[in-house]
């Protein structure tokens, strides 16, 4: 049934192409010389990190460009996953097996993008074990993409777990300053936010892993293939939906556990904040798509009410808490749970438009949201404070930058024109198609969030430049330009001409939706 | 089977407990400036020992010495790990013992008799050489505990491990007695078959509780554990290294042999016992450690925490199950014996340091050692794609493939528990300020070691696990 149309290992290469570029930091950190202690100083130590950007740049880039070729030979009229790889692994039905549909490639896409950025972003600002630094987020890239790529759900758990241990280092060790007290034990808060990141997802993700411990003894496979066909009992899809949903419904994050993203975005340096909104909360809404709808109809239908309260909740209670936030982070991690509401609750409504919405509004929100961040880096690094109240009047010092600031935040306002609309207005169109009171109440939505976003914009742009400290600062440079234009060109690209992501889409959601309808019918339900 | 045929079956066990003796003999005579020569003696029996289980002559088909002893695919897989990581642990322990002036020559040998011992468990299908191959194991376990004679702790360590092991082992003698009272006969297939006719089993599994307790203390399963702690932290660093190896594997073996092959009929009676320790140690594992601050006592509770996982495995019951534990406890093996020669390696100006706190900041000191580490607390804590994850998803699976969906639930919120301690001395030694260094020259054995232990656990096993769950499957397929 799988039509490949290349034998070739690309989605591997792909993959790993970025732990080839770690290797090559690893090696090039071991030819360099190290003193008595073994430790690499001065000028030596300047060399080796500039080594150690450069070949981050390079594989980030070499597995863009990679990702670009798999696009080519992608047949986007077809619904079935193509460039299928498989090789033995674990024996009895868990192998190592690779392949990409519509639903998945443009996350790759996405993942394959936003890293290079991500690089550049970190090129001056990070100081420190730039070396370490760099390894850490090739070896996070490669776990992102094999996330979307994965097409053995114990594949995709390795991957998906995995990616927390090069995030708990990165926000860990390159988190911002500052001191938490917890539990009567005083750590930086740095410390408490990858605590709280790893912690809290893989609470979620242990129960998954009974959940597919339980689907494997009963279909003697992992193949997601495989598993999409099975027909679990409708009384199993319960339970098993609930698993997966603790794992999905955190990594998303859906209220109420969306605690730790507020406190991992704060934390987190600029780039691993885009990392993070950008791709690492899209693999919840892709969770939900690749296995709670299509392995669990019956459940997905029982629990779609639940999904419903809490994305409106989500949209409309965490918009209120992002109008009262006084650190720019921490209002933009707000409005990525609000924005994240929509992704479920689109993809909930299970109607084609809907799904679509939902994402498309994952793959807009990576560019915008990613896009803020590195906003909100630019003025960090010359500053070094993200609190809203220390700026004000920027437009006149900064006018390239109040643009670019301005765009993004018209986009996460969800502007017509931009491709933050198109993911909102379909999710909507979804909604209505369900329960118009499920469309209202999210329209709120939409409106809180042009209260939060222009009034960040207008605390941090508008006003007279009183503040002695941003006298001198400069505009964006050509480095921060090239970044923020690339997103900006996306966005806009996406916000006028939709069309070819959605027909990307398209083939995959059809055939999802008609799977989706045939087991239900199957099982009864109507 | 003539006596001859019998004994070159037990080829491995004669030449160490045979080279042993001779090493005793040579020893006395030698004295303890040889402690070297004799060390690497020691570790070219093991060698030799581990080389013949695998290349030697193909088990028998029958148990040997009328019943008592078998040798198969699982006995086998066993063994073999035990005399390599016994070998290891002599290897590690040369430079501490010289430091501590403690380099007697009786060290290597009271572990190659530990190993001997161990060999009889896992081969043993009768109550008689259980209890004699426990035994043998124990002794020399509890004169190594208090091996370094001069120092009060590890002389307590002896102590403690002497008197509650000694009431351990009256436990299963008494459990043994009382099933052989029941059953009539000390092998394990007539109990089996007594087991499997008789209407009721009451007697034997009293005997069996009993025999089942004695064990758990074997393997410090809760609530059996109390003495592992203090056992852990007194003993000198090596002989610790040792303990949470191999004889935690000849223990599980011995465990997984008793309970499936002379107790299969009645495993709904024994299941729900092992559940419940099971769920008792993953608990006191993952909850007691977190405020540990020597890293010995927390490894003890980490240990505990991980006999829990295997003993999930065998709870199962089924073949799966078996080859669940065995695959956990291979792993389990290799991290624990990479971890310790981590902390062999944690020290400073002559002198060992315990407290986690002197991680604090490795990265920037030593970066390799940090590295070593990270991946193998990492595993510890069984997050993928590390080989602890999968030991993990092996045990879980069994459990819940044999209907056990809750102890797969407490297991896994267990491990979540757990993962704070480890990722505790992850934070040390990545985001805390630099503490001062160790001392770089740590030897290439500790070094080959951790090293070794930290690439199978990433990538090695990671993208060879299949081979090993095949070899494991087939180890535990000889036991039905």
């Amino acid at each position: 049934m799988i039509e490949s149309s290349a034998t070739q290992p690309w989605l591997s290469l792909m993959t790993f192409a970025p732990l080839i570029g770690a290797i090559f930091i690893v090696i090039s950190r071991m030819m360099a010389k190290k003193n008595d202690d073994g430790i690499i100083e001065g000028p030596e130590l300047e060399q080796t990190d500039r080594n150690a950007r450069i070949i981050a740049l390079i594989f980030t880039s070499g597995a863009f460009l990679i990702s670009l070729g798999v696009f080519v030979l992608y047949d986007a009229s077809l619904a079935d996953f193509q460039l299928v790889e498989e090789v033995e692994w674990l024996g009895g039905g868990i192998s190592y097996k690779m392949g990409v549909d519509g639903i998945s490639i443009l996350f790759v896409l996405l993942t394959t993008f936003i890293m290079p950025i991500c690089i550049l972003a970190s090129w001056d600002s990070i100081k420190s074990r730039v070396g370490d630094y760099m390894i850490a987020f090739l070896v996070l890239e490669t776990l992102m993409i094999g996330v979307f790529c994965a097409l053995d759900l114990f594949l995709f758990y390795i991957f998906f777990e995995g990616s927390l241990i090069p995030m708990f280092l990165i926000i860990g060790v390159w988190g911002s300053k500052g001191v938490k007290e917890f539990a009567g034990i005083t750590m930086p808060s740095r410390v408490y936010a990858a605590l709280k990141f790893f912690l809290y997802t893989l609470i979620g993700s242990l129960l998954l892993l009974v959940a597919m411990a339980w689907m494997y003894s009963k279909a003697g496979t992992t193949d997601i293939v495989a598993l999409q066909q099975f027909d679990f009992p409708a009384g199993a899809q319960k339970w098993l939906w609930l698993a997966f949903f603790a794992s999905f419904a955190v990594k998303m994050p859906m209220w109420p556990v969306h605690t730790w993203l507020p406190d991992a975005h704060v934390q987190a340096p600029t780039a691993g904040s885009v990392v993070l909104a950008a791709i690492l909360l899209k693999m919840g809404g892709y969770g939900f798509l690749r296995f709670s709808l299509p392995m669990f109809p019956i459940a997905s239908i029982d629990f779609a009410p639940l999904i419903y309260a809490l994305s409106i909740i989500a949209i409309i209670y965490t918009s209120l808490v992002a109008l009262a936030q006084e650190d720019m982070k921490k209002l933009i991690a707000y409005s990525s749970v609000a924005h994240m509401g929509f992704v479920t609750m689109g993809i909930f409504t299970i109607t084609k438009q809907g799904i679509e919405g939902g994402l498309f509004q994952m793959l807009s929100h990576g560019f915008i949201s990613g896009a803020l961040f590195l906003c909100v880096g630019v003025v960090y690094d010359r500053m070094h404070t993200r609190e809203i109240a220390a700026y004000g009047g920027l437009v006149h010092r900064m006018p390239l930058y109040a643009f670019l600031f301005l765009f993004f935040t018209l986009g996460n306002v969800g502007l017509p024109g931009t491709s933050g609309f198109v993911g909102e207005i379909l999710a909507m169109v979804g909604a209505f198609q369900v329960n118009s009171w499920i469309a209202f109440f999210a329209a709120f939505g939409v409106i809180l969030s042009a209260a939060y976003a222009l009034r960040l914009f207008r605390q941090v742009m508008y006003g007279d430049l009183t503040k002695e400290a941003l006298m001198a600062i400069p505009d964006v440079n050509t480095r921060e330009l090239v970044m923020l234009g690339a997103l900006m060109a996306f966005a806009l690209y996406l916000g006028f001409n939709p069309g070819p992501a959605l027909n990307v889409f398209s083939p995959s959601v059809d055939l999802l939706l008609e799977n989706f309808n045939a087991s239900l019918a199957a099982g009864g339900v109507q | 089977m003539g006596i001859f045929e019998t004994l070159f079956h037990a080829l491995p066990e004669l030449v160490l407990v045979i080279g042993a003796m001779a090493l005793l003999i040579t020893g006395v005579f030698a004295g303890d400036k040889y402690f070297r020569e004799i060390s690497y003696a020691s570790v070219t029996l093991l060698s030799v020992a581990a080389a013949l289980a695998i290349f030697g002559p193909a088990p028998p088909t029958e148990s040997i010495f009328d019943g008592a002893f078998r040798i198969d695919a699982f006995s086998t897989f066993c063994k073999v790990i035990i005399y390599i990581s016994a070998a290891l642990a002599i290897l590690m322990s040369e430079r501490f013992l010289a430091d501590e002036k403690v380099g007697r020559f009786e060290y290597p040998v009271l572990i190659v008799l530990a190993v001997f011992g161990m060999s009889l468990m896992v081969s043993a299908t009768d109550l008689i050489s259980l209890y004699m191959g426990v035994e043998t194991q124990s002794l020399a376990l509890y004169i190594l505990a208090a091996f370094n004679r001069d120092s009060n702790r590890s002389t307590e360590a002896g102590l403690k491990y002497f008197v509650l092991g000694a009431l351990s082992s009256c436990l299963l003698l008494y459990g043994a007695s009382l099933i052989y009272g029941f059953s009539g006969s000390t092998s394990f297939e007539e109990i089996a078959r007594v087991a499997s006719e008789a209407e009721s089993n009451t007697g034997l599994i009293i005997g069996l509780v009993f025999l089942i307790s004695g064990l758990a203390f074997k393997v410090s399963a809760a609530p059996f554990h109390m003495w592992t702690p203090d056992v852990y932290e007194g003993a000198p660093t090596p002989v610790t290294a040792f303990f949470a190896a191999a004889p935690k594997l000849a223990g599980m073996a011995l465990f997984a042999r008793t309970l499936v092959s002379s107790f299969p009929s009645v495993l709904e009676d024994w299941q729900p016992v092992i559940a419940l320790i099971a769920v008792a140690s993953m608990a006191v594992g993952a909850f007691s450690a977190i405020a540990q601050t020597n890293i010995k006592r927390l490894m003890a509770y980490s240990s505990i925490g991980h006999m829990g996982y295997a003993l999930m495995g065998l709870a199962a019951g089924t073949a799966q199950g078996i080859s669940s534990v065995l695959i956990y406890m291979a792993i389990y093996v290799a991290m624990t014996i990479g971890a310790f020669a981590c902390i062999l390696m944690m020290r400073r100006r002559g002198g060992m340091t315990e407290n986690i706190a002197d991680l604090s900041g490795l990265t920037k000191t030593n970066m390799p050692l940090a590295i070593i580490f990270t991946i193998l607390l990492f595993s510890l804590a069984g997050v993928p794609p590390m080989a602890g994850f999968f030991g993990k998803w092996f045990v879980f699976f069994a459990a819940v493939d044999a209907d056990l969906v809750w102890l797969a639930i407490a297991g896994v919120l267990a491990s979540a528990v757990s993962a704070f301690y480890y990722l505790r001395i992850v934070w040390f030694m990545w985001f805390d300020e630099a503490a001062e260094a160790f001392e770089r020259d740590s030897g290439p054995v500790l070094r080959f070691a951790a090293w070794g232990a930290a690439l199978l656990m990433f990538p090695l096993l990671t993208v060879f696990i299949g081979p090993l769950a095949q070899v494991a499957r087939r180890a535990a397929a000889a036991l039905f």
